[in-house]
């Protein structure tokens, strides 16, 4: 027997639509309202307060401590993770030279790819307990011991307020290293080695075949790595969370928004407050997506 | 075609001079990048494997020299870290969770993306466009809501909760996905079952999901990776009173942050280690899938 088209349909999209629309349509929806309430604890009953939240919001030093790191991790994540993985992937498909007429890395170059893309298959928050050790602050941190075996003091990478953001970019662009030289990789493949060949046969370099043929044909992996790395910029909950000091700290000089929502929600009990914040970082997860996607169209290059 | 005999895209036609000097600039830039390579590598491999010996430490030698070799090696940590650190428990409960959530992502998500990518009805484009869009969310909006939404289910600290709410947060990208792929599936072949008296949910199991393998492959990798490195949603979904149901990297996390100076370190380690090193055998089986199945999203 062959049954109906519509029983069908319905049949199949029944559970996941349900799913879907209890677990994750009906929060955001509700994360809207719940925003514009004095909500507190479990039994209190939640008032409408309009945008008192976000007036209150605007004048929390915290929040904007915490934008500010995001705008930093906006800069320095995306800049440092691209820079480094284009220029070992390069070194790994490209500047091996033509040989037996496609373009190669340099030697071992299968080797660097499985080794570098395996940080990025670890739990962010294993990862952050595995680098609490490398960063010790005393003598007896693995990387205060390679120091010390040049001579140089300890440093307070986590303790030192200056410096803590910073150390956990570091781990960062450390995890995230490996996948963009994969992807960067696949883009790089892709280019044909005609183009390469023809560029070669009038002369250029390494440099001029990275700048003038590989970064332009790769433009649109970036574009997706750029937006990409911006979401990852937004999150830094779990690296955060396990690694920092205090907990975003010291002095909250590495705290992000997650974890503000986080902490209001689930240890001040604000739910409102912790909503308002939610609707924040939509706003600017928001804004950074459509501004990177206009300011970085261009010309589709066909080839 | 043409192709070039040398191995380095040098310069042909520039005269001699200029051909000797720019090779010798090659072989500085090239000396440089193999150095930049190794420590890149080293970079990477150092930790983990530090990590890997420590749990042969003692507490003394961890907080010693950080540089130096464990003076024997027992694997007494590892049973301390199974058994009184509840590793054992922790990664149990994690292979449940998973097994149980990308399961049912996968086929839930099959379902949805085939009957949106195959079939015209009304209604169509607006459910994908519903699905799509939870891609642009911050799952941080919907944190409060979702956490009362669970409790009211009754399902707060159970990992049926923790698995639907998984589910429900992996549909967008496992839809988008597989509709893509779904729609470049030739149709002919469908068709003849049609005709020869197939069911269309037959249709779909046997002959459909067969020929979607290797997109079903690439996102089952990216889920279950995705979901086993969860930390944010145990966190919130399994709280404090109920430490027997919690996750790996939940259970890790609380032992290092509430790990003093009298703590176990070597166990911690060993714990480090127990949740590493499965990932890290099936990566070198596996690594060329797993590569694929984790930028498949992006290259799209």
């Amino acid at each position: 027997m062959r049954q109906g088209k519509y029983p069908f349909i319905v049949g199949f999209l029944a559970v996941p639509v349900i799913l879907y629309a209890v677990f994750v349509i009906g929060p955001y929806a509700q994360a809207f309202y719940i925003a514009m309430t004095n909500w507190r604890g479990i039994t209190a009953n939640p008032q409408f307060i309009g945008f008192e939240n976000f007036t209150r919001l605007f004048e929390d030093e915290v929040f904007w401590q915490a934008v500010r790191h995001h705008g930093l991790l906006l800069l320095a994540l995306p800049i440092l993770v691209i820079a480094i993985a284009l220029f070992f992937s390069f070194m790994l498909n490209v500047a091996g030279g033509s040989k037996g007429g496609t373009m190669t890395g340099v030697k071992g170059s299968a080797f660097y790819k499985v080794v570098f893309f395996f940080p990025q298959l670890l739990a962010v928050a294993l990862v952050a307990v595995l680098f609490q050790s490398i960063y010790r602050p005393d003598q007896n941190g693995v990387l205060n011991g390679f120091l010390a075996l040049v001579g140089i003091e300890p440093v307070g990478w986590l303790t030192n307020p200056n410096l803590a953001l910073w150390s956990i970019i570091g781990v960062m662009v450390w995890q995230a290293v490996g996948f963009y030289v994969v992807l960067f990789s696949a883009g790089m493949s892709s280019i044909p080695r005609d183009v390469y060949e023809a560029a070669a046969l009038d002369g250029a370099g390494r440099f001029r075949l990275f700048f003038s043929i590989t970064l332009p044909l790769l433009w649109d992996t970036l574009q997706v790595a750029w937006v990409y790395l911006g979401i990852a910029a937004f999150d830094a909950f779990a690296i955060v969370q396990v690694l920092s000091v205090d907990r975003g700290g010291p002095d909250g000089s590495t705290t992000v928004l997650p974890l503000e929502i986080w902490r209001n929600a689930f240890t001040y009990s604000k739910f409102g407050y912790a909503s308002a914040m939610g609707v924040a970082l939509f706003f600017l997860t928001l804004t950074f997506a459509v501004l990177t996607l206009r300011v970085t169209r261009r010309e589709r290059i066909e080839f | 075609m043409t192709s070039i005999p040398e191995p380095l895209p040098g310069a042909r036609r520039a005269g001699v001079p200029a051909d000797a000097r720019r090779r010798r600039e090659f072989s500085v830039f090239s000396g440089l990048s193999h150095v930049a390579l190794a420590i890149w590598a080293l970079m990477v491999i150092v930790p983990i494997l530090w990590t890997f010996l420590s749990s042969f430490k003692t507490n003394t030698e961890i907080f010693g020299d950080p540089l130096t070799m464990p003076a024997d090696y027992s694997f007494a940590a590892f049973g301390r870290a199974w058994d009184k650190a509840h590793i054992g428990t922790y990664m149990i409960n994690s292979v449940i969770v998973v097994f149980f959530s990308t399961a049912g992502t996968m086929l839930f998500g099959s379902m949805a993306a085939y009957v949106l990518a195959r079939y015209k009805f009304f209604g169509n484009r607006f459910i994908y466009f519903a699905f799509v869009s939870g891609m642009a969310f911050p799952v941080f909006l919907a944190l409060v809501p979702l956490f009362f939404v669970v409790k009211n289910l009754g399902l707060l600290g159970t990992h049926t909760g923790v698995i639907l709410v998984y589910i429900a947060y992996s549909l967008p990208f496992t839809i988008f996905f597989l509709a893509a792929f779904f729609k470049t599936l030739p149709t002919s072949v469908a068709e003849a079952a049609f005709i020869d008296g197939c069911s269309h949910t037959r249709t779909f199991f046997s002959i459909m999901v067969p020929m979607a393998k290797p997109g079903l492959i690439s996102i089952t990798i990216f889920n279950v990776l995705g979901q086993w490195n969860q930390y944010l949603l145990p966190i919130v979904l399994l709280p404090g009173n109920v430490e027997d149901k919690w996750l790996l990297t939940q259970g890790i996390a609380n032992i290092s942050t509430s790990a003093g100076y009298q703590a176990d370190w070597a166990s911690l380690f060993a714990a480090l280690t127990m949740a590493i090193l499965p990932v890290l055998i099936i990566y070198i089986i596996f690594q060329r899938q797993i590569q694929a199945g984790l930028t498949a999203g992006a290259v799209k």
